[in-house]
């Protein structure tokens, strides 16, 4: 008699609501409860303990797998009470791996053929949600033959069950399929909707197989004033015209039709989302369902907007007028208060965007980011960058206002996009030659302003611009200038690796003026003494500003700033005795010119698959083992070591040892050297910021670390420029966009192809299905034909026929017969229409002529 | 990473247009959860972390549905109580919502203006309500009368086989045995 101590699920609900003891201590007291109450003879106790345990598992996520067979009990309950217990307990509890499975198939066969309807309800209801393909096969017949049933409520649940069947056990669509059909055309509102909603899903897995019932969907479809019934039919109509776009042209009548009529917005939305996603060949159609779009959009009803802006973007790649025609509450809907919408916008402005407009709206696009919040502010500059950048700026015409507004976005206060716009600014500098004099002029601009400096997000568009900056140097209206900022004090706020960016940036520029300061002088023999001034103050604010480096805690810093500085110490003598110079000699004017050159080697973008591209040269080893190689660049790189620790020291030697140091960077990258600081910083810097050093290994004709099979990825560029511009791009436009290096598109049809395999497996996935469903129709049209050859008496069932299947005892041999007889028929009877061509493309598919 | 990880285990194969009922009151805590597709316990948790999350903060005036992984959340609040279904991107928001007020509807109906005490202490007959609104997350029942009448139908042989378990003969029986 312990059941009349039982706390029932009520106490528990009261106790849970005043209990003090912690919601945790009071679920597992309550637990601990529940399993000792679980494990008693009495079913009504048993149940009770599961009924509360279901609670706490659906509100407090409790876990109850292991009371699994106790719902096993609870189920053979003959009480009505127990069973629906232990159904909702089983269909929380059971898992395919659960270890009791096996033991409910019985259980489940004998309540699917209870008398008691809501009994079954319980067993199907449960079968929906833990079916697994054992459980799907051994039932499949009592489904079958509750799919007769006389009962509505009971054929309604099958049928609802049947897709979880299907899925786990496709072969339970020869058993089924037929009933299914026949129930398509039942008067019962209920079991039309359940069968339409199978025939939803069944549709989109594979809507090929679907298609031979066109005819029934389509009678449904005209009939039909129930709009959950609509919705499911217009999204199988949507499936099946992908496959067969003549179906089209059948459906659009009717759908404008209910469009017209209707006033449930979910319908008129569905219809228009099946417009202009798959009847987009319709002009009426389409026309009236932008007009459609445009109701949503002006109503006030946020769900309405945001739909109508969803529609649009359907839209947008075919019919890209409609989202012109709607611009106005597109660029309106940017300013919505919710963020969906605000997205949605975002993405149709982005649709519409082409060469011709792409200034205008990335103005207005770059205003609404300054007032954005920084979610959506960032949001937009990313859409910007992409849709700008893509295809190597395609749509990019005037790169000068483009790269301005790269420029522009850095000053945007929320701006977290720096990478980008980082990767960006070098990229456009090695594609496009044109644009580096601009390019030089806003990093100048972004370079002098110290606020920028403070903004850690900006950081990497910083880096970019200073290495613009520097490997652009001739560009440059000021190089003075352009120095003060590169050394201006609050750099320090940079982290280390960039700021070793801008001494480098800086040794370029200081290069680039001495260079044409001695070439210069060379020249006319002799110079102002204005230029010599200019000279020595730039070479003078260079070491004021690069000296406190030579200190700095970071070796990377600290030795470009020692180069830098060593170079000053052996130029300034020369600088100084300038007047008198006229042999060619001078240490300074040699080296100058020699890094000169080095720098004026010019960079080319990468290819992606640029390694692939490179053959391993014969006799190189890769799996070796090169542990060897330490002991000999161990002793070789020590002199160099211990040397580069005076600054005193002329330039000469670390311009070798930079030359050395790269060699064995490309020759030894994968051996374990030791970690000698300098050495790994350098390589670590080489890693990040590969594209520098790309010059030094073709500059060094000794350099037998390198095979020379290796193509540099300079070559690669300098090929493709010559290559002719993409065939696509427009006449008019050669002229005015200029060249922008674009490499091979080999990565993308790569991927592309890897698309579609994963496609193709996902279509044999569903194979098995769309097999089974094909060969059920065949079976099912063959019983059907034949009832109806009885008592044909109007005209679609005559039309109907004709495309019908005769009798398919061997389905295979027939299906090709079938094949024949219908490419024969069409081509001869519509051959003065242009249909023939589609005819083909729809070949493995009967198509009655009813929809044609 | 792990984000990635869990949405991968999700729903690899989808049979139902709705993936689970969510009602979740405006303090957050859960009155009720339906999965119709399968998940780990962890999962389960997850997602009710994340989208209550989502959800309570989202303004009045905005609109229903919200995209999350892939898919779209369709929610309603009604009183203090926020009622959420899970579809696919492809399917119908509006319709959803139709549902969700069709649900509102028959509990209104059932519990005689419902509130959110009602379906705390009878969190089980709004599992059972649901249960002839949906089967394997598609919509089965669209009539408000018809499910009604279901319901008392199955109350009542609930009912009978209380009172014939309370019986006295049966009583006896059972502290006999």
């Amino acid at each position: 008699m312990d059941n009349l101590f039982q706390r029932s699920l009520e106490d528990l609900i009261k106790g849970f609501r005043l209990q003090l003891l912690g919601e945790s201590s009071f679920i597992s007291r309550a637990l601990e409860e529940i399993r000792r109450e679980v494990k008693a003879t009495d079913l009504s106790t048993k149940s009770t303990a599961l009924h509360k345990l279901s609670y706490l598992a659906a509100i407090h996520g409790v876990d109850m797998s292991w009371a699994a067979f106790h719902a096993l009990e609870v189920v053979s309950s003959s009480r009505f009470h127990h069973k629906r217990i232990g159904y909702q307990a089983i269909t929380q509890s059971f898992h395919d791996q659960t270890s009791v499975l096996l033991l409910i198939t019985n259980q489940l066969r004998k309540d699917l053929n209870s008398v008691n309807e809501y009994e079954v309800s319980l067993a199907l209801e449960c079968l929906s949600r833990i079916g697994t393909r054992d459980l799907a096969r051994d039932l499949s017949p009592e489904v079958f033959t509750l799919l007769g049933s006389s009962k509505s409520f009971v054929r309604k649940k099958a049928t609802g069950v049947v897709l979880r069947v299907f899925d786990k056990y496709p072969d339970a669509v020869k058993v089924c399929f037929k009933r299914l059909v026949e129930n398509l055309e039942t008067s019962d509102p209920q079991i039309l909707s359940a069968v339409v909603g199978v025939f939803c899903e069944l549709a989109s897995k594979d809507p090929t197989s679907c298609l031979p019932l066109a005819p029934e969907f389509f009678k449904i479809l005209v009939d039909s004033r129930n709009n959950w019934v609509l919705i499911k039919l217009l999204k199988i109509f949507s499936k099946l015209a992908s496959v067969e776009p003549r179906l089209g042209r059948k459906v659009a009548e009717p759908i404008c039709e209910h469009m017209k009529r209707t006033v449930a917005k979910s319908l008129v939305f569905e219809c228009v989302r099946t417009v202009v996603s798959s009847l987009s060949d319709h002009e009426a159609a389409v026309e009236l369902a932008v007009a459609k779009i445009r109701e949503f959009l002006v109503e006030d009803d946020p769900n309405l907007k945001y739909l109508g802006l969803h529609a649009l973007s359907i839209a947008a790649p075919k019919h890209l007028w409609a989202v012109l025609e709607n611009k106005e509450a597109v660029v309106k809907a940017l300013s919505d208060e919710d963020p969906n919408v605000k997205l949605e916008a975002l993405h149709l402005l982005m649709a519409m965007v082409t060469e011709d407009n792409v200034s205008e709206i990335s103005r207005i696009l770059m205003n609404y980011a300054l007032k954005s919040d920084p979610l959506f502010c960032n949001e937009i500059i990313i859409s910007v960058l992409s849709v700008c950048s893509r295809n190597a700026y395609e749509i990019i015409v005037d790169f000068d206002w483009y790269v301005s507004l790269l420029g522009e976005m850095a000053r945007i206060p929320h701006c977290q996009r720096g990478e980008e716009i980082e990767h960006q600014l070098i990229d456009i500098g090695m594609r496009v030659r044109d644009a580096r004099p601009q390019l030089v002029r806003v990093s100048w601009a972004l370079l002098i302003d110290p606020a920028l400096l403070g903004n850690m997000f900006l950081h990497p568009i910083l880096s970019a611009a200073s290495w613009v900056s520097g490997e652009y140097v001739e560009f440059s209206k000021n190089p003075y200038e352009l120095v003060e900022a590169l050394v201006q004090p609050r750099t320090d706020l940079l982290p280390p690796y960039i700021r070793a960016i801008y001494i480098h940036s800086v040794f370029k520029v200081l290069v680039f003026c001495l260079g044409s300061y001695f070439s210069a002088q060379e020249s006319s023999s002799g110079s102002s003494s204005t230029v010599y001034e200019s000279i020595l103050n730039l070479v003078n604010v260079i070491e004021i500003g690069v000296w406190p480096l030579s200190g700095a805690y970071d070796v990377e810093v600290q030795e470009r700033a020692k180069n830098v500085l060593g170079f000053i110490g052996m130029a300034k003598q020369d600088i100084a005795k300038n007047v008198n110079l006229q042999d060619n000699d001078a240490e300074a004017c040699r080296v100058t010119a020699f890094m000169e050159d080095m720098f004026s080697e010019e960079l080319g973008p990468i290819s992606a698959n640029a390694q692939e591209k490179v053959c391993v040269p014969d006799g190189l080893e890769l799996e070796e083992n090169l542990g060897d190689l330490e002991e000999i660049c161990g002793k070789f790189l020590k002199p160099v070591e211990s040397d580069s620790v005076s600054c005193t020291d002329k330039i000469s030697f670390s311009v070798s040892k930079l030359r050395i140091r790269d060699q064995q960077e490309a020759s030894s990258s994968s051996t374990s050297l030791p970690a000698k600081a300098s050495s790994s910083l350098l390589a670590e810097h080489r890693k990040r910021h590969g594209m520098y050093y790309l010059t030094s290994e073709k500059n060094d004709p000794d350099s037998n670390g390198t095979p020379k099979d290796y193509p540099p990825a300079n070559d690669l560029a300098s090929e493709i420029l010559l290559d002719p511009l993409d065939p696509k791009r427009k006449a008019k436009h050669r002229k005015s966009r200029p060249v922008v290096v674009k490499l091979d598109e080999g990565g993308e049809s790569r991927i592309t192809t890897s698309q579609a395999k994963t496609k193709q497996e996902s279509v044999t996935d569903d194979e098995s299905l769309s097999r089974a469903i094909q060969s059920a129709l065949l079976v099912n049209k063959k019983g059907k034909e034949r009832e109806k050859c009885e008592g044909n008496s109007n005209l679609v069932v005559q039309e109907e026929e004709t495309s019908r299947i005769e009798k398919p005892q061997n389905s295979e041999k027939k299906k090709k017969k079938k094949k024949k007889k219908n490419g024969e028929r069409t081509s001869g009877k519509h051959r003065s229409r242009r249909r023939s061509e589609v005819a083909s493309s729809s070949e493995q598919v009967e198509i009655p002529d009813l929809l044609l | 990473g792990t984000d990635d990880h869990s949405s991968d285990l999700f729903w690899e194969s989808r049979i139902n247009m709705i993936h689970f009922v969510l009602l979740v009151s405006r303090q957050g805590k859960v009155r009720l959860t339906k999965w119709y597709s399968p998940y780990t316990q962890k999962e389960r948790s997850k997602v009710i972390r994340e989208l209550s999350g989502v959800i309570l903060n989202r303004g009045p005036k905005l609109c229903n549905f919200i995209e999350w992984r892939g898919y779209k959340v369709v929610y309603k609040r009604y009183a203090s109580l926020y009622f959420c279904m899970c579809i696919d991107e492809a399917d119908n928001e509006l319709e959803v919502l139709e549902i969700i007020h069709h649900y509102v509807e028959i509990l209104d109906r059932y519990f005689g203006s419902v509130c959110e005490l009602d379906l705390i202490f009878n969190f089980h007959k709004a599992y059972y309500i649901l249960d002839e609104l949906l089967i394997a997350g598609e919509l089965q029942e669209s009539s408000k009368k018809t499910v009604a009448r279901i319901i008392s139908a199955q109350d009542q042989l609930v009912e009978a086989a209380k009172e014939e378990a309370s019986s006295i003969s049966n009583i006896i029986a059972q502290a006999t045995k």
